[in-house]
């Protein structure tokens, strides 16, 4: 009788141990990349965000109708200039893949900062810096940082502006498109052509 | 039969065992002492409330024990980001005085390995500071001890809450030494590349709603040529 006792002992521990082991404790869902390649060796992936359906939150001083309903933006003059904004990220399959924040400040010490960081969470974020003034209806930017599947990239991101003009929609609808244009720091920085950024 | 019997009783009673050798186990207490504590740079703190209800908003999938702030905001329920965590929140420097803004994004790590007490949230920081800069900070967290010393405790209690003064750093990697990397973007930290961690002091948990009192310290490492921005 106590040697089955024991020998329980020892097989709950070993099976304890085993599963720890061996079962992850944390096993993200991940959609497949869309990643196309691009002539000169590196990779690109259309983003979009949908607005208004994906906006978390926008935040800026002032504002009458601040998205979430409910959500009281900090009344500091050192905020004055800033609107913040937080999205869900979807692919090019309309699917969401991540989320993402915007920051746009009119800062009289740092002049006009527009950054976004995206994150999608089985692969890495994205930190980057985009140019002050908008060209052909959008912005470029570059990639400031990337990490873990990002972290040994550079390259391009840019953003525009995709208004919904079908005859049901209303003022404002639309989508955020995001293209990024990354190549591995592995290849020679010279075969990688970088767009004008910040 | 009864044999049988007593090889099941063996079996749960073994699986108590290894859980509480697991659980109690010293080895995997991780050390208290920031990194950055013998470093020679000046340092920029960042404080912050860890409580939801004190962001300007704070969401999850609306599942978890801690409620999204406020009531309305969007949920995080779509399969990729589930398990991710979203805040803003204003930031304080070492005067209390607000210092700007940021944003957190988190989501559990596939590392995370509960037989090395490693409880992992791979995590980056926004972090907007009005005439100062901007920057990305780049953390992977292990709660382990905050899980094995507050949040256990809290569930065991018969109150469902735990009181009383934790400190520690949840920062582990992915630096060597178990600090987090700092990517700097304008202003004065452009083109900055350092290390942070991030601290947390508990006082009050909830097993139903979370953190009840529970304040955060980024400490940023500054080089030389950032050293004045912490300078009264």
């Amino acid at each position: 009788m106590i040697k089955a006792y024991i020998s329980g002992m020892v097989l709950g521990v070993v099976a304890v141990i085993t599963a720890l082991y061996f079962v992850p404790a944390v096993d993200l869902s991940r959609e497949a990349s869309i990643i196309s390649v691009t002539p000169n060796g590196g990779n690109s992936e259309v983003f979009h965000v949908n607005v208004p359906m994906d906006r978390i939150m926008i935040g800026a001083a002032g504002m009458e109708n601040p998205v979430p309903e409910g959500m009281r933006w900090p009344d500091e003059a050192l905020l004055a200039g800033t609107r913040a904004e937080l999205f869900k990220l979807r692919n090019s399959r309309d699917t969401v893949v991540g989320v993402a924040s915007r920051f746009a400040a009119r800062d009289a010490e740092l002049g006009d900062v527009v950054e976004w960081v995206l994150h999608l969470p089985a692969r890495g974020s994205v930190y980057a810096k985009m140019s002050a003034a908008p060209t052909n209806g959008g912005r470029v930017g570059r990639l400031r940082a990337g990490t873990r599947e990002f972290g040994d990239l550079l390259g391009n991101i840019s953003e525009r502006w995709i208004a919904d003009d079908s005859p049901n929609a209303t003022t404002g609808t639309g989508k955020i498109e995001l293209v990024t244009r990354f190549v591995s720091t592995q290849v020679d920085d010279d075969d990688f052509e970088t767009e004008p950024g910040p | 039969m009864k044999y049988l019997l007593t090889l099941l009783l063996g079996i749960v009673s073994g699986a108590f065992v290894a859980i509480g050798l697991l659980y109690f186990n010293p080895l995997t207490s991780e050390s208290r002492i920031s990194p950055l504590s013998v470093s020679d740079s000046q340092q920029l703190s960042l404080g912050f409330s860890a409580v939801a209800g004190d962001a300007i908003i704070y969401t999850n999938d609306g599942e978890s024990r801690v409620p999204p702030y406020p009531e309305r905001v969007l949920q995080l329920w779509e399969a990729s980001i589930r398990d991710t965590d979203a805040m803003v929140t204003m930031l304080r420097n070492g005067r209390n005085e607000t210092a700007g803004i940021g944003v957190k994004f988190s989501s559990p790590s596939e590392s995370t390995r509960l037989l090395n007490g490693e409880v992992l949230e791979h995590s980056v920081w926004y972090v907007y500071l009005p005439g100062q800069g901007t920057m990305l900070i780049e953390q992977t967290e292990n709660h382990w001890n905050f899980l094995r010393e507050i949040v256990v405790p809290a569930h065991w209690n018969s109150g469902d809450s735990w009181r009383g003064n934790w400190n520690g750093t949840i920062t582990s990697g992915p630096g060597a030494l178990g600090t987090g990397w700092v990517h700097g973007g304008s202003g004065v930290f452009r083109d900055l590349e350092s290390e942070a961690i991030e601290m947390l002091k508990a006082t009050a948990y909830s097993a139903e709603t979370g953190p009840v009192a529970v304040d955060g310290q980024i400490i940023v490492d500054l080089p030389a040529r950032n050293a004045a921005l912490n300078e009264p």
